[in-house]
């Protein structure tokens, strides 16, 4: 039992709201120690682990790039852009790329994520159906905006990548279930995510759908009547 | 081949880093000097050089990169976004043109995971963000430096939050080290009695989703809990494996999208995003992973049997 106690620090800790990096490294090395790992041992673990995990942080070296896009006017170019798409909202925007997203990580094939594709095309060009109005967004409104991006990627990208055969979650299923005596059908297994990659595409649409009607109805499209192009 | 590429990837990364530590050494007005450039140094050294230092080294240096960061002593330094007069001014000159770079970063990702799969999309992303940089200052005739200058203002802006993904996954490997599945998996089969399919269901997709929670990764849950959970109480009853094994690793997604733990999916973003409300996307994600969950509960019991 005493092996949980890490566990305890985690919900402990995150409930105080106290420093996430600090909760972390207490609760690894607490669970260690009193599982009877020494502390050497600990810091092998920790120092293993996060080299092999590198490439979690490969934003290091997009964001200089994002931020030079930002400084020649992407968000502008990219509202100019959704202006000439009638009745563009940022939930369509946003539902389109989540569509999208799922059918290319069907394939295994990603954007480069929040980073790489959500912050330098999706988030401005769900404002730019905004500020194409001739509106200024509110803050509340831009971080609602922000969250509904970021929520369509993860899941468009969770449910998607799992209908990749060969995936690296099928794979660790069919792993994990053959050491248990079953033998998976990798056909079988990503038909029957099919439906739950469907559903979840449309749940994230019409809650997304709903959060956006009540927004747009703050910003009338002026230009409604005297549509010129 | 891949690994080459990946540490040459790396490197740049660590590079990163170690201009951000030139930027603040130069900063006659950073607020806090000493903890800002031993974080985003030792970062930098585990970026560039990780491979080529014993791991318990890379321990240490985690542990003194933590520790600047839990004193609260890593600061943005003083770049301002570029005024939005010159942001219209470039928009207006070159127009759609921007759009060349900012997709070339994706798309070469997506190019390489489909022609070049032994090198894979993460090496595309990297050869892609350099093309993109290139083309990009080509076009706007800035500078390498003030390139640079753009990423320490993003990088100050997401600070030390960018390695908690890394050190979760640290967390997740002690755990397994340690034997903390075992235990919680135990504990549930003395409390749940056996034989009821749809219960056994629901307690595995639950415990899915619980431990997920916990551990902020689907994939360290699922192992643990197919094992102490899935195989007695579902399994063992001859449903569909191929159905139940992967929804079950879905179930485990939603508890993803419900955790600060599983911070390059949650946290990160809120960050790169420069949100004020740190559970901001957890919060738009938590209706759907609910109604995702009872879903693939339902789907379980009628699409397995």
């Amino acid at each position: 039992m005493i092996k949980l106690i890490g566990v305890l620090i985690i919900v402990v800790g995150f409930a105080l709201k106290l420093d996430a990096i600090g909760i972390v490294i207490i609760a690894g090395v607490v669970t260690g120690l009193v599982s009877g790992i020494s502390f050497p041992q600990i810091l092998d673990i920790l120092g293993k682990t996060f080299v092999a995990n590198r490439y979690m942080s490969i934003f290091l070296m997009l964001l200089p790039v994002i931020g030079i896009l930002e400084k020649n006017g992407l968000k502008e170019t990219a509202g100019k852009f959704i202006a000439k798409i009638k009745n563009a909202t940022p939930g369509k925007v946003i539902m389109s790329y989540g569509v999208a997203r799922t059918f290319l990580a069907a394939f295994d094939i990603s954007f480069g994520g929040v980073a790489g594709f959500v912050r330098p095309v999706v988030y401005p060009m769900a404002v730019g159906s905004i500020e194409s109005r001739g509106k200024k967004i509110s803050e509340e409104d831009a971080e609602t905006i922000k969250a509904m991006s970021a929520g369509m990627e993860n899941v468009a990208w969770f449910f998607g990548q799992v209908l990749f055969l060969g995936g690296a979650g099928l794979l660790l299923v069919q792993g994990t279930l053959k050491g248990a005596g079953y033998d998976l059908d990798p056909i079988k297994a990503v038909k029957a995510e099919i439906p739950v990659a469907i559903i979840a595409i449309l749940v994230a649409s019409i809650y997304y759908g709903i959060i956006d009607k009540k927004i747009m109805k703050k910003y009338p499209d002026k230009k409604a009547k005297s549509e010129v192009k | 081949m891949k690994n080459n590429f990946m540490e040459v990837i790396y490197f740049i990364c660590g590079f990163v880093c170690f201009y951000i530590v030139y930027k603040t050494a130069t900063d006659k007005n950073h607020k806090s000097k000493v903890g800002t450039i031993i974080f985003w140094l030792m970062l930098g050294i585990i970026m560039a050089f990780g491979k080529y230092i014993p791991p318990k080294a890379v321990g240490v240096l985690i542990l003194i990169m933590s520790g600047a960061a839990m004193s609260k002593q890593v600061k943005p330094g003083n770049s301002p976004l570029a005024p939005a007069e010159y942001r219209k001014k470039m928009s207006d000159k070159l127009g759609y043109k921007i759009f060349i770079p900012a997709f070339t970063i994706g798309v070469t990702a997506i190019v390489f995971a489909i022609f070049l799969p032994k090198l894979g999309a993460l090496v595309g992303l990297g050869i892609g963000t350099i093309l993109a940089a290139v083309i990009l200052m080509t076009m706007t005739k800035d500078s390498p430096k003030s390139v640079m200058n753009e990423g320490q203002r993003l990088l100050d802006a997401v600070g030390p939050l960018s390695t908690l993904p890394q050190l979760l996954a640290s967390l997740g490997a002690i755990f397994t080290a340690a034997g903390v599945g075992e235990v919680i998996a135990g504990g549930v089969q003395k409390i749940v009695p056996e034989g009821n399919v749809f219960v056994g269901i629901v307690i595995y997709a639950v415990g899915m989703v619980l431990f997920t929670m916990i551990m902020g990764n689907a994939f360290a849950a699922f192992s643990v809990i197919t094992v102490g959970i899935g195989v007695p109480f579902v399994l063992k009853y001859g449903l569909d494996p191929n159905v139940v094994g992967m929804l079950a690793l879905t179930c485990g997604y939603c508890g993803t999208l419900m955790t600060p733990m599983a911070a390059n999916f949650n946290i990160v973003p809120v960050a790169i995003l420069e949100m004020k409300d740190k559970y901001g996307v957890i919060k738009k994600q938590v209706p759907i992973a609910i109604i995702m969950l009872v879903v693939q509960i339902f789907l379980m019991y009628f699409m397995a049997r």
